[in-house]
């Protein structure tokens, strides 16, 4: 059951489908290694709520909720 | 002819550090023309050949969406003429993170220059328990691999005779990571572009613009020729037969290269197995916990502000001792005339006003220096992107705003860290309206004569502390509305991707806080500095001409000459007014005392106010003619050009309540704000040396009146004056430094378009409702 990587619970991991759409955001999204097939973990929030924080290829990354919406994910 | 080497990596690689260490902080820094993008270019120092080093911006990719993307690619190809062909390449990549470092290598090799790979933070990575076999990867890539520690300067001499032989030794392999089918439409699109006239792009290019929907390439590279649809078209087809074929653009291009990167590295390179929770891990929990992590940040920035705000204060006072000290011996060596003027109110208060910020800028930078290289900068940003992205601009916009509020300059050249061209404009472009220190002068001033200080609820002075509170306020929403219209107005378009690392916190390195702190403030005085300089001199000019100061200058001259000669009087005169003020001052405080002190003290007062009178008519010829010269001054500059101005500006401004004293005030505080406190005392007639807690200064402006007797002023033209002064542009030196920023003088003029603009109106507004109340 494909869901969007802003619901992966804090600390769970999931293996990416595929990042919707060709423009800027999906570019760099990609670029970043949010690539199918690479797995991915939550490190939760923001104090604020927003943007959210990944494990991903060894390294911490952040994107906005809306950015996270893009990547599809199966857990 | 030195050979020329780009220097190019990730964000967060050090690449700044690299650059340093192997040019030693000797750099050219100036812009690419046309766009906003810094040009740095620096001699490798103590190679045998001369090398010139060009620091591209730091990027995830070669992608670009943009002109100021573009530029890399530009230098990179040989294609931007005032760089010209670069002879080699050295990549920097953050060794403790290899695999998101290869996408940028991949494309770098795939430049076909002659490339150093270098792996910075090597013994980070080390010590995390990485293990990366520098020969066997060096063999696989087919060019040279060298580790560095920049921060400690280790591997530098490695990595100077790796560049020396880069050239030398040639192009490596291209990596070739796509499929074959991707390779064909290349070459298609290249026979399509040759027959469109465009025979001169070289295959990168060609790829480039097959990848990247809705790039550089795609839409602006070919705008304007008649055969930019056609071109357009072919890309699109191609992108169709490609996803048919199973290779859907872009997501081709990072599944290409990633496997590539993980091919590459799978036996030279192991990273530790489990990424075990580190410290800067633990650490983090903390600075980004909901709470603690909220009101760590808040103190943080509570002492960043405090420290641009106060702390620079007293620098900033010796920068000010130092300019009358200057001043005063310039004017000791030549007499009252036209080259003094100039020399010390034009040449001297024109390095005086740029070197009055440096500590400001120096303090600020030091801070942002110390917070990135520990990479608390980028968690900064994360706390607080979502409050910023309600006004389109996203969480790195924050420390430069909130650092507006000590000085607009450090802030703007702060913006650097936004990468996105867009947000970067619109902070650049709010930034000013932030309630700097240059605007408490004219707050103080006229809060303190027009607002109440009797209690409210209880409290004294709440209504004045409220008022200056209001105009703090009044420049964060202006701000942020501001912000809010630009995004959706002139720097409208696709929000930009906030995708950000978040880097390994470390220690700060004091040599790259000290070269960083040291870059900024040379960037300052030689590229701004002059044009602040040249605003100076062109304001004195308009204050000083046409009006004839023969007399002023020769009243100017006696009074001289005739301080010299009365020196001894006039400081026995000094001493005996002190002591009256103090003798005052314990009458009044001690009402209770017996009769025989307070006997005595009259006494002592009848004294010292006879011998005050006896030396106040002793020194009236003096008195007399310091008078005179500060009503000749002030009417040579209402005869002035700036003075004519203001007159002819009166209608104008008369609807904000304002009389063309203020009007001329304000025109001539146009080099700085505060100014318009001194020259509304030159206009009032009590000479240069008036502060906003003048007394003279009070009641001119107390008693002031229009020809009809009414007085001019009252609490709506105080608050009009106060609106208007919170909200416009009058600072030259903000202007200059926006327009070395951005590298086009379209926005220090839009700048300030719009916020006298918008000063105006919300002065009228404020002026016109207040009367009516």
């Amino acid at each position: 059951m494909p869901q969007t990587l802003d619901k992966l619970p804090e600390g769970q991991a999931a293996t990416i489908l595929d990042v919707e759409g060709d423009d800027a955001v999906a570019t760099r999204l990609l670029e970043m290694g949010l690539t199918d097939g690479q797995s991915i973990r939550s490190l939760g929030a923001a104090p604020l709520g927003d943007p959210l924080e990944f494990e991903v290829r060894g390294y911490r990354l952040s994107l906005r909720i809306v950015e996270a919406r893009r990547v599809l994910i199966r857990s | 002819m030195p050979l020329t080497v780009a220097i190019i990596g990730n964000p967060n690689t050090g690449k700044s550090t690299l650059f340093n260490a192997l040019t030693g902080l000797q750099a050219r820094v100036g812009n690419f023309p046309g766009v906003t993008v810094e040009k740095k270019i620096g001699r490798i120092k103590g190679t045998a050949e001369p090398i010139d080093l060009v620091d591209l911006p730091g990027t995830y990719s070669l992608s670009p969406r943009s002109l100021d993307e573009m530029v890399s690619v530009n230098v990179l190809l040989g294609r931007q003429t005032d760089v010209g062909k670069v002879d080699a390449v050295v990549c920097i990549l953050d060794a403790s993170n290899l695999e998101r470092n290869f996408y940028l290598a991949c494309q770098v090799l795939d430049l076909g220059l002659p490339t150093v790979i270098v792996l910075n933070m090597f013994d980070v990575a080390t010590t995390r328990g990485a293990k990366i076999d520098i020969s066997a990867l060096s063999r696989k890539l087919g060019v040279q691999v060298v580790a560095t520690s920049a921060h400690r300067k280790e591997g530098l001499d490695a990595l100077k005779s790796a560049i020396a032989a880069a050239v030398p030794n040639g192009p490596g392999p291209r990596p070739h990571p796509f499929p074959e089918a991707f390779y064909a439409e290349c070459h298609q699109l290249a026979s399509k572009l040759a027959e469109l006239g465009r025979s001169d792009a070289p295959s990168f290019l060609v790829e480039r613009a097959l990848l990247d929907v809705g790039g550089y390439l795609e839409t602006e590279w070919l705008a304007g020729s008649d055969v930019a649809e056609r071109w357009k078209t072919a890309l699109i087809e191609a992108r169709a037969r490609l996803k048919e074929a199973g290779c859907r653009v872009p997501a081709v291009e990072a599944k290409a290269r990633y496997a590539w990167a993980k091919q590459t590295l799978a036996d030279v390179a192991t990273a530790p197995a489990a990424r075990a929770e580190t410290l800067s891990d633990r650490v983090d929990r903390v600075l980004t916990h909901r709470f603690a992590g909220l009101l760590i940040f808040a103190v943080l920035m509570v002492v960043v502000f405090q420290a641009i705000f106060s702390w620079a204060q007293p620098l900033m006072d010796l920068c000010g001792a130092g300019q009358s000290a200057v001043s005063g011996f310039v004017a000791s060596l030549i007499s009252p005339g036209t080259l003094r003027s100039l020399l010390t109110d034009g040449v001297v208060a024109g390095v005086g006003g740029v070197l009055v910020f440096l500590p400001q800028i120096g303090m600020l930078f030091l801070f942002i220096a110390l917070l990135e290289d520990c990479g608390y900068l980028a968690r900064a940003a994360f706390l607080m992107d979502k409050v910023m992205s309600k006004f389109g601009l996203n969480g790195k916009s924050f420390v430069p705003l909130m650092t507006s509020h000590a000085c607009a300059i450090p802030g703007i050249m702060a913006t650097r860290v936004i990468e996105d061209r867009n947000a970067r404009l619109a902070t650049i472009l709010v930034a000013p309206l932030m309630s700097c220190s240059a605007r408490l002068p004219v707050y103080t001033l006229f809060i303190s004569l027009f607002v109440s200080d009797a209690p409210l609820l209880g409290l004294r002075g709440a209504r004045q502390g409220l008022t200056l509170f209001a105009m703090y306020a009044l420049g964060i929403i202006a701000a942020a509305l501001v912000a809010a219209v630009l995004r959706k107005t002139i720097f409208h378009g696709e929000t930009p991707p906030f995708v950000m690392e978040l880097p390994a916190y470390k220690w700060p390195s004091p040599w790259i806080v000290a070269s960083r702190v040291w870059d900024r403030m040379m960037a300052f005085v030689t590229r701004a500095g002059t044009l602040i300089f040249a605003a100076a001199i062109v304001v004195w000019a308009g204050s000083f001409f046409p009006g004839d100061h023969s007399q002023e200058f020769e009243k100017q001259r006696f009074v001289e000459q005739t301080d010299v000669a009365q020196a001894d009087p006039l400081k026995h005169r000094a001493m005996l007014e002190e002591a009256l003020a103090k003798l005052n001052g314990r009458i009044a405080a001690q009402a209770s005392a017996n009769e025989l002190e307070r006997a005595e003290w009259q006494q002592k007062l009848a004294i010292t106010e006879g011998g005050l009178a006896e030396l106040n008519a002793a020194l009236k010829p003096l008195d007399d003619a310091r008078a005179e010269v500060n009503h000749l001054r002030a009417s040579l500059v209402e005869q002035s050009f700036l003075g004519h101005l203001g007159h002819l500006i009166e209608p104008v401004v008369k609807p904000l309540g304002w009389d063309w004293k203020i009007g001329v005030g304000t025109l001539l505080s146009f080099p700085a704000r505060e100014l318009v406190v001194t020259n509304l005392g030159i206009i009032y007639g009590l000479g240069q040396d008036v502060d906003e807690s003048n007394q003279q200064l009070w009641s001119a402006i107390r008693e002031a009146k229009w020809p009809d007797g009414r007085p001019v002023y009252g609490v709506p033209v105080a608050l009009s004056i106060m609106v208007f002064f919170s909200l416009c542009a009058q600072c030259a030196a903000t202007l200059m430094t926006i327009r070395r920023e951005t590298n086009s003088w379209r926005w220090p003029i839009v700048t300030f378009s719009y916020m006298t603009l918008l000063a105006y109106f919300a002065a009228l507004v404020t002026y016109q409702v207040a009367i009516r109340l």
